[in-house]
């Protein structure tokens, strides 16, 4: 598939200077390869004309037990991410600045990159491609895209902190640290975009300066709305 | 006491925990002694027994601490710096800015007393607040950053070294606190909020202009010069528990977003070394 943002709707000649001539390439990023068929046809209300079933239609997947069942959870966390972003590179919304542009193709890159990186990890173990609902949101509508990417930037922080202390594996739990702080640089980013100053606002920070942990039960309730699938974590570890 | 302590007194007390393995490279240095040679492909589940074995009890409460303390002297660094730019009239030039660096420097506040209570209910007993010198002239006050406190461009550079050498240093420990259920997941919830604070940091310094960066780390790019390189030391890396993550899996995956997707660890000794010039020498 093609790259679907022209230069001439986003303006690239007013890129700003700090977008190094290298990643000016961020365009191929729309057309990320491999793409699920079903993101695809999730992806804009607007073009799209195939129904979605509702989430928790679809079949029920376990995420297994131990640390292979955390990994799997954050894999499932990150395919669902990496649908969000593709289809917004893929249909972006009315009046995207270039600026825009650049960091959510940027943002896209880093969670099909994590999205991989379990798929390798996991190998035999991974649960299949998950199929994306996103019919809840307005993928022409600026709003409507950032305040999601928000939540499921939110969601994800919060659900690698509470995974920590269930990752028996010490590689692993660094490896889930070295992609966490990234979740949480890209959330502060998107809460900028909505609204200046926001970036660990009391919405996600405790007054003892705390960021927010959330249980799989709590995340995968959350996430649920946008998977078709059922997650089923009843095996993963709880301490 | 000083960083240089905090460390020594870890070693001193515990030599052990400065063994256990922390990166994958040393774990495999450690298996290859008694099972030979393996292959530095996708990390193999069935391994995971031998890593669970290396941490099973979960740090002991020495350990703990340490690293406790370790961290709240990061954070009076952070929070001692935040309060002297917010005093200063006229460093912060417009009220937006002002409190968004005051959010920041209010969470570090935050980090200092609740690491304080933290080691306290743990027996321990909290480091005191070093003197420090934010230009990097170890007391002189005439570092690399003579104009910290002056210069606004200055104050946000070494602002995103503070924050980037906190979120790569809490990460650094994660190995050794795992199995540390709620010192962890304390330890865990401010890493995150550190790299929220770098985020925004790299995000003001480039809607000034002031440097080009980007609000994730890429390659080792710190739009700020040689004076802190080893804050951003190795974090060009893109392979991952010996996954290569350039183009994985036959995605469009550059050199550049797989370096910034993951965030690299700091050890201790690598971070007393970024700090040092920032301590008055007692």
């Amino acid at each position: 598939m093609g790259p679907t943002i022209s230069p001439g709707q986003h303006d690239l000649a007013q890129q700003p200077a700090f977008a190094r001539p290298s990643r000016r390439n961020f365009l191929k990023y729309a057309g990320l390869s491999g793409l699920a068929a079903a993101a695809l046809a999730a992806c804009n209300k607007a073009v799209n004309t195939t129904p979605v079933p509702g989430a928790g239609t679809g079949k029920s997947i376990s995420l297994g037990s131990g640390d292979t069942g955390i990994l799997n959870y954050a894999f499932a966390l990150e395919q669902l991410e990496a649908a969000f972003y593709s289809a917004v590179l893929l249909a972006p919304y009315t009046n995207m600045s270039a600026y825009e542009a650049l960091y959510l193709a940027d943002i896209g890159a880093h969670e099909v990159a994590h999205r991989e990186f379990f798929r390798t990890v996991l190998g035999a173990n991974a649960i299949p491609n998950l199929t994306p609902n996103f019919s809840s949101v307005n993928f022409s509508d600026r709003t409507s895209v950032l305040t999601t990417a928000k939540t499921f930037e939110d969601t994800g922080v919060s659900a690698y902190n509470g995974a920590g202390s269930l990752i028996s594996s010490a590689t692993y739990l660094t490896l889930a640290g070295k992609i966490v702080s990234v979740e949480a640089r890209h959330a502060a980013f998107i809460r900028e975009q909505l609204s200046y100053g926001t970036f660990a606002d009391s919405t996600v920070v405790s007054a003892q300066g705390l960021d927010t942990s959330r249980t799989p039960a709590q995340v995968l309730a959350l996430v649920a709305p946008f998977i078709v699938e059922t997650l089923d974590g009843s095996k993963l570890p709880t301490s | 006491m000083n960083l240089l302590d905090v460390i020594n007194e870890i070693e001193t007390r515990d030599p052990a925990e400065m063994d256990k393995p922390n990166s994958r490279r040393d774990i495999f240095k450690q298996i290859s002694g008694t099972a030979g040679k393996i292959a530095l492909t996708a990390l193999p589940l069935g391994l995971s027994g031998l890593f669970q074995k290396a941490q099973a009890a979960g740090p002991s409460n020495s350990t703990t601490l340490g690293i406790l303390n370790y961290a709240l002297t990061l954070e009076y660094l952070e929070s001692s710096f935040y309060k002297m730019g917010l005093s200063v009239s006229g460093l912060i030039p417009t009220t937006q800015e002002y409190d968004a660096i005051l959010t920041i420097g209010t969470h570090e506040k935050e980090h200092v007393a609740f690491l304080q209570s933290t080691i306290k209910a743990l027996g321990g007993t909290p480091v005191s607040e070093p003197k420090f010198d934010f230009t990097a002239g170890a007391g002189s006050g005439n570092g690399p950053f003579a104009n910290v406190f002056s210069d606004y461009a200055t104050f946000l550079a070494v602002a995103q070294a503070f924050e980037d050498t906190g979120v790569r240093a809490y990460k650094g420990q994660a190995g050794a606190l795992a199995g540390g259920g709620a010192y962890l997941t304390a330890a865990l919830n401010i890493h995150s909020v550190e790299a929220r604070h770098a985020s925004m940091i790299r995000q003001m310094r480039q809607e000034r202009q002031f440097a080009e960066v980007t609000p994730w780390i890429t390659l080792d790019y710190s739009g700020i010069g040689a004076s802190v390189d080893a804050v951003y030391a190795a974090e060009q890396n893109t392979l991952q528990a010996g996954v290569q993550i350039v183009n994985i899996n036959g995605y469009d995956i550059t050199y550049e977003a797989a370096s910034a997707a993951f965030d690299e660890t700091l050890t201790m000794p690598q971070v007393l070394a970024i700090v040092t010039p920032f301590i008055v020498a007692s």
